[in-house]
């Protein structure tokens, strides 16, 4: 519920800072830096006269927009693969769970270290980055799941009743396993947000002026001794959203699947 | 046993080939010239022909893979594009400092994880535990890079205590180091730890239920002698692949929390190298950083034999 | 002096849906080397007695009553005092040998644990000791054996490791929880004479439960018949057996299988399902299912009744169901 709310609390700030921000995210107006926080700069404003409150909201955005894009693909692809290869085994399994191996070599960060020495910093390549990262993460668990479910007796009685497989795998083993990977996806949104902002904050990720928490965060760095407070805020603001999807996967666990949350 | 040692050993050699084949293939891909790179954007179009010949470029690509490996194996990685120099000598001196952050970051994880877990675990439930559990969650959540933030203004700015960043270098003494590296490797352990932490809790609550469990009790056992004796090894199993999964986010946690504390390590010579298109560098450090999470992971599967007798049983 | 009384023993298990009475004033007595075998369906209470009775319960459970142990309470015990009584004086096997023995240890690491701890034998001493009880308890080449796990070993040979445990201290009183149930059939009388001739041998007193009335018959001298948590039918084996009393007692015995019985005749089956602990009713555990049970049955809790000599039912109607038959009671 908490979690929910939090998620939802992102998610309205995403959508309201479409079209309205209490100042702006944007306007540089030296004259009106660090200033302290007040009715017109909710939060103040920072070395650029930039209003903080806004830039966060802004940042939720595309925070969110990353993160969405990301694991959507993760989910897709992985999703895909995770199917196929509980649904051919065989060298079709062999071949996509030792790619999905060495895949683990390679954490988010890695592998978009590796694309942006190739293609440049930006938005783009840091989304496809965490993206790739979740493929494996996906194809291994939706795999898993589905061998699971594979072997029980309905699966079996679809068999004998001369189904195909792919029939069955969307009849029976999809729905059966939606509720795990709906959970999966909750909890990798979470670490897409995070990664988004370790990149941006490596200046790999989101350009200026688009403002980003992480991009927030390598500013404020430089200004700690000035004005400490600019550091809380973009770091708290990833705090929450992350804390409020972790819990919120957590929730969506007890709800969805009651057996899995009892051994947790 | 020797039979599932040789097993793995196969297994993390052929992971090894893949990865640097991998590493080698984007790399291939990348667009931009290093030798422009090296002589600037002016150079004339025979002073860049002439050292893409000198750095062997021309040749074919399994050509240079095969060059790349053997020369890795004799500690031969070739010079920096942007600084002229060793590669490896770039990457030894980052070496040793990343290597023992991590090691140190690890080590704190494993005993937060411990402490706080068993705690947890053996106060199910009560105050004690709902407590660390929130505190857990929300450690979590915080990016490892913003705790570090915290903890220099904390640390370092309010009270004074430890260094903000940089590192002294071995040669100012250990202790000095280790000072340098706390803040960075706190700010590492402390997520980690919190996720270790749960999976150690569920993890005993659960063994807690086994029978073998209410057997060793019936023998006679206290509560507290059968946690140590029967349920601590069981329970490490689910511990330690999370701990090796952990590794992976622990070690490109590095690179990030460096750069946040100025530590010269691998995190910051890898950037520095891609601002520099040095992809020379970034070829090699990626490979590095990869072989590190691979060798940590070939190392949980052979402590996972030593731990659980079973897993030796399926291979022979 | 009475090696075991126990006395209205009642087991209260807190649970999501309210208190659940798992074991109702339970009493019996037990004799050194005297064997009583406790019967009834699954969720009868039968285990959690035999938790009760080992002081093993979860915590989110609630004991009363008397268990004395030597004239002693054992539910006025400490915690390590009755570690100091658990596998030394009372020792227990459990159900599944294939979950009870932990898979990282060996068995010979498992075995001399309650040899040091109990009886403070140096590792020499409780090594040889260990060999020797493999080899008593029949697992073959005990000298190799002592280093395998559990997982190298057979079903049959697990159990067999589990009694040389408990054994191991030398227990007055071995507790064995349906001990052969998740056995091959073939190995369930090897097993169950195993322990008959350790428990002859040792002079120890045995508590067999199990849902299987031939088990109990064959293998013990008092019997105890439980029913939604409570004790409907005790006595002697022999005297149970020439009449059985309680339509529960009468139900479960006209279930059992048996050969040589005609073809054409049909297993009976009791009607309805084992009750809901949670809204048992006030008075007898079995009114709900019993074809003689009449409104004083589910509101007083019935009289104990000695049919004959050391035969006690507790029913409202006993005479009744002594006239009835059981064909007439449940068809």
């Amino acid at each position: 519920m908490v979690g929910g709310t939090m998620t939802l609390f992102l998610l309205i700030c995403a959508a309201i800072s479409l079209f309205w921000t209490p100042g702006s995210a944007y306007e540089i107006v030296i004259a009106n830096r660090f200033l302290p926080p007040s009715a017109d700069h909710w939060l103040g404003t920072d070395q650029f006269g930039r209003d903080i409150a806004s830039m966060l909201m802004t940042g939720t955005q595309n925070s969110i927009v990353v993160a969405v894009v990301a694991v959507s693909i993760g989910l897709f692809i992985g999703v895909s693969l995770g199917l196929l290869a509980a649904a051919r085994r065989g060298w079709t399994e062999e071949i996509i769970m030792r790619l999905s191996d060495f895949s683990f070599a390679f954490p988010a960060i890695l592998s978009a270290i590796m694309l942006t020495a190739i293609l440049g910093p930006g938005g783009v390549n840091s989304i496809l980055a965490i993206g790739l990262y979740n493929i494996p993460v996906f194809a291994r668990l939706t795999r898993g799941s589905a061998n699971a479910i594979w072997t029980r007796e309905y699966v079996m009685a679809a068999r004998a009743s001369g189904k195909g497989r792919l029939r069955i795998t969307f009849e029976h083993i999809l729905p059966n396993i939606l509720s795990i990977i709906i959970v999966q996806a909750t909890i990798l949104f979470a670490i897409a947000i995070l990664a988004e902002a370790a990149l941006s904050y490596l200046g790999l990720g989101t350009q200026p002026p688009e403002p980003s928490w992480g991009r927030m965060l390598n500013e404020a760095q430089t200004l700690m001794f000035l004005d400490p407070m600019q550091a809380i805020y973009p770091g708290l603001a990833i705090a929450i959203a992350v804390f409020g999807l972790n819990l919120l996967g957590d929730g969506l666990r007890d709800v969805l699947d009651p057996r899995l949350s009892r051994k947790r | 046993m020797s039979v599932f040692i040789a097993k793995r050993v196969l297994t993390l050699i052929a992971t090894l080939i893949g990865a640097s084949m991998v590493i080698f293939l984007v790399m291939e891909i990348l667009p931009g010239d290093p030798a422009l790179v090296i002589l600037g954007v002016d150079a004339s179009e025979s002073a860049v022909q002439t050292l893409t010949k000198e750095l062997g470029l021309d040749r074919p690509p399994l050509e240079r893979y095969i060059s790349w490996i053997t020369g890795l194996l004799q500690g031969e990685l070739g010079n920096s594009y942007a600084y002229k120099v060793p590669v490896w000598e770039l990457v030894q001196g980052a070496l040793l400092i990343t290597l023992p952050l991590a090691i140190m970051s690890i080590i704190l994880s494993i005993v937060l994880a411990l402490v706080i877990g068993l705690y947890a675990a053996a106060n199910h439930n009560k105050a004690g535990d709902v407590t660390l559990m929130g505190i857990s969650q929300l450690g979590i959540s915080i990016p490892n890079f913003w705790l570090a933030i915290l903890l220099i203004i904390l640390f370092a700015i309010e009270l004074r205590w430890l260094p903000a960043g940089g590192f002294p270098g071995w040669d100012e003494g250990i202790l000095k180091c280790l000072t340098a590296l706390l803040l960075p490797s706190l700010a590492l352990a402390t997520v980690v730890g919190a996720i270790l932490a749960r999976i150690t809790r569920s993890s005993v609550l659960e063994v807690f239920r086994e029978d073998y469990v209410r057997t060793a009790r019936a023998k006679g056992l206290s509560q507290r002698a059968t946690l140590w004796r029967h349920v601590l090894r069981n329970a490490l199993i689910p511990v330690l692949t999370v701990t090796g999964i952990q590794f992976a986010a622990l070690l490109t946690g590095t690179v990030v929390v460096e750069n946040v504390f100025h530590i010269p390590g691998l995190g910051s010579l890898v950037l520095k190298a891609i601002n520099n298109r040095d992809t020379i560098v970034v070829e090699n450090v990626v490979l590095l950083l990869a072989t590190m999470v691979i060798t940590v992971n070939f190392l949980v599967d052979i402590l996972y034999a030593v731990i659980d007798p079973r897993l030796k049983a399926h291979d022979i | 002096m009475t090696l075991l009384s126990v006395q209205d023993l009642t087991v209260t298990l807190a649970t999501n849906d309210g208190p659940a009475r798992a074991v109702r004033d339970l009493s019996f007595t037990l004799e050194k080397g005297e064997t009583l075998g406790i019967v009834g369906e699954s969720g009868c209470g039968k285990s959690m007695a035999a938790l009760a009775l080992m002081g093993l319960l979860p915590s989110m459970s609630k004991t009363t009553g008397r268990i004395n142990l030597d004239g002693k309470n054992l539910l006025e015990k400490t915690e390590t005092e009755m570690c100091r009584i658990r596998g030394n004086r009372m020792a227990m096997i459990f159900q599944e040998p294939m979950t009870s023995l932990n898979p990282v240890h060996t068995i010979g690491h498992q075995i001399m644990e309650p040899l040091r701890l109990h009886k403070g034998l140096s590792d020499d001493d409780a090594h040889k000791e260990t060999i020797r009880l493999l080899d008593r308890v029949g697992i073959p080449n005990p000298k190799a054996r002592i280093d395998n796990y559990p997982h190298q070993l057979s079903g049959g040979q697990r159990q067999r490791v589990m009694i040389a445990i408990a054994l191991s201290c030398k227990p007055h009183i071995l507790i064995a929880d349906e001990p052969t149930t998740a056995l091959d059939v073939t190995i369930q009388d090897q097993i169950l004479d195993l322990i008959q001739t350790l428990v002859r041998e040792d002079g120890m007193a045995l508590i067999l439960i199990s849902h299987d009335l031939g088990v109990i018959s064959e293998n013990t001298e008092k019997i105890l018949v439980m029913y939604g948590g409570a004790a409907v039918e005790t006595g002697r084996t022999d005297r149970i057996f020439e009449e059985l009393v309680h339509p529960y007692t009468q139900g479960l015995f006209a279930a059992m299988p048996r050969l040589g019985r005609a073809r054409s005749k049909r297993l009976v089956t009791i009607p309805g399902t084992v009750p809901d602990l949670i809204s048992l009713p006030a008075g007898c555990t079995f009114t709900d299912r019993c074809p003689l049970a009449t409104d004083i049955c589910r509101e007083t809790p019935p009289p104990v009744i000695e049919v004959k000599g050391q035969h006690f039912v507790a029913c409202h109607h006993v005479e009744e169901a002594r006239a009835r038959k059981t064909e007439e009671l449940f068809s």
